[in-house]
């Protein structure tokens, strides 16, 4: 029995946690949450040092979905072979990914894209990002609670999945934006199917409103919680709408422009704390609603200006770009997505690399997460809006 | 302000430790700087009013080969709308860089990478531990000496 008191003693055998700065105090304890955890939105644990059911700390541990997405681009005998692995980092916005790797390598091979390409670029990014968005919205009511409203914006995804399907044949992993083109042209119902959505669209975002954006139980369990300041959002590498709900009027669709967002009228949503402080995850949640109206909004003025041409006159028949590397970045639903492509002059990349918006995203988390209960911690995740596809790559 | 302008600046605040700079004809104009001296350029890039690189967009680890690893830095300025790069190199031997964790939190995950994936140690970092691979990995996956291992904790591993 003398053995028992001893072990119990915090001070004789101290309890460390890595990644966590001191060993624990007396009252102090872990919960795991995940790996599999319905509100973790994939494999991803969190170690939770708590006190009773106040968060001291959390030690995140990712990694349980790497499939060496570095190491295969590596590997590729071209450059076009990376985009379907591109595809499955993020991979309920695959169209956003595959823009960001196209428009990096075609910087460094110095080709023009048709403007026929472009549009429809733009066009399936933003439908894109609205799909995100809606599964963004819809999984965050169920984490706090709220079903119905995750059925009807699925319902309305589905249209925008039947228009990539009728496009490029894929509903999820579409390999459609290649290096200079398009795997196919749009089909001559596009343009009907569109505007369909968007008419269809529109009032389902008010009724999102009503049922979610300001319920009571909502708002209460969001507002003020998980305050992101905007002063150190930026030194955190915040972006996307965790960047935007913190009040920060950054987005790269206009701060630095690329394809041809710089010839289309949209806002910049930002967090404003109508609910609570500026910063927390209502405000964050709120910047996805609006998004997605500017986003329709987007969508209106490029679907009728689609110039006529062919998709795959750029094509390059042979990429094999001189040695070098570029830097580019672009506005996915999740953040800021940079790819970091060096050549060495032979047709296989040197270097890929990732700078995903979610690993970034989801590194502070415990900075959001300090001295909030328990259940906040998945109001708080739910609002980041991670995928561990494109966490861990 | 131009990227010639940045890489003056530099220049003139790290003198010798400032050891080779492009701002011309690449898509992103760099300077490459001695690796001692990384944490202060940091430093002084964020701080200088002129300057203001107050976010650090990537940080990627490199093996160049031919026994050299590197570091490169994708710096930005939200506030001035400038853009830069800061490129190190190290022996594969004693690949140290000091960490800029302190300088950008957002360092902190990427540097975690980056000592994962390539095996640069960033001295001063607050928790350098593999992030997406197990704790008991062994090599750095994205050195170009690496070889797929055959075995796994001692477990064959199929293919």
């Amino acid at each position: 029995m003398e053995t028992a008191t001893a072990t119990l003693d915090p001070a004789a055998r101290p309890i460390v946690v890595p990644g966590f700065a001191r060993p624990l105090k007396a009252h102090e304890m872990v919960i795991n949450m995940g790996p599999q955890h319905p509100s973790t939105h994939g494999v991803l644990r969190l170690e939770l040092i708590v006190d009773g059911e106040i968060i001291v700390d959390i030690v995140p541990h990712i990694g349980y979905l790497h499939r060496c997405f570095e190491k295969h681009a590596e590997h590729m005998t071209n450059y076009q072979q990376v985009v379907p692995y591109c595809d499955r980092m993020d991979y309920v916005a695959a169209m956003s990914n595959d823009l960001g790797y196209a428009v990096a390598v075609e910087k460094m091979l110095k080709i023009t894209v048709p403007e026929r390409v472009e549009y429809i670029r733009v066009i399936m990014a933003e439908l894109q990002r609205i799909a995100n968005h809606m599964i963004a919205i819809g999984t965050y009511g169920l984490d706090i609670g709220a079903f119905t409203p995750f059925l009807y914006l699925f319902r309305d995804r589905e249209l925008i999945l039947d228009i990539f399907e009728e496009t490029c044949g894929a509903r999820l992993l579409y390999n459609y934006i290649w290096i200079g083109g398009l795997s196919h042209d749009v089909p001559a119902s596009f343009q009907t199917k569109v505007k369909n959505f968007v008419r269809v669209f529109r009032p389902t975002i008010t009724e999102i409103n009503n049922l979610l954006s300001y319920n009571a139980i909502f708002v209460k369990r969001t507002a003020d919680v998980g305050v992101l300041p905007a002063e150190t959002a930026v030194n955190y590498g915040a972006s996307g709408p965790v960047l935007r709900g913190s009040g920060v009027k950054w987005d790269l669709r206009k701060n630095d422009p690329y394809s041809v967002y710089d010839r289309f009228q949209f806002e910049i949503p930002v967090g404003e704390g109508k609910r609570g402080t500026v910063g927390d995850c209502w405000d964050r949640y709120m910047v996805r609603v609006h998004e997605m109206e500017q986003s329709l909004n987007i969508i209106e003025q490029a679907i009728d200006a689609i110039p006529p041409g062919d998709v795959q006159s750029a094509i390059p028949k042979r990429i094999r770009p001189e040695a070098g590397d570029v830097y580019v970045r672009t506005e996915t639903p999740k953040g800021d997505m940079g790819f970091y492509v060096v050549s060495d002059g032979t047709a296989s990349p040197y270097r890929v690399k990732v700078r995903p918006p979610c690993f970034v995203n989801l590194s502070f988390i415990a900075a959001l997460c300090r001295g909030a209960m328990i259940a906040d911690v998945i109001a708080v995740l739910g609002s980041i809006d991670i995928v561990l596809g494109e966490v861990d790559r | 302000m131009t990227p010639r302008e940045i890489a003056d600046l530099l220049a003139a605040a790290f003198g010798q430790s400032v050891l080779e700079s492009k701002t011309e004809g690449v898509p992103n104009p760099w300077a490459a700087v001695a690796p001692d001296r990384v944490r202060d350029a940091a430093f002084f890039l964020r701080d200088d009013g002129r300057l203001q690189f107050d976010s650090l967009m990537c940080l990627t680890g490199m093996d160049h080969g031919g026994g050299t690893l590197g570091v490169v830095y994708h710096l930005d300025s939200t506030t001035l709308g400038h853009k830069f790069v800061l490129k190190v190199k190290v022996p594969a031997a004693d690949p140290r860089v000091p960490s800029v964790e302190a300088v950008w939190k957002v360092a902190n995950w990427l540097e975690r990478e980056a000592y994962d994936m390539v095996g640069v140690v960033f001295d001063g970092h607050p928790d350098l531990r593999r992030i997406l691979l197990p704790d008991d990995w062994e090599g750095f996956p994205l050195r170009k000496d690496y070889r797929v291992p055959e075995f796994y904790n001692g477990m064959k591993v199929p293919y």
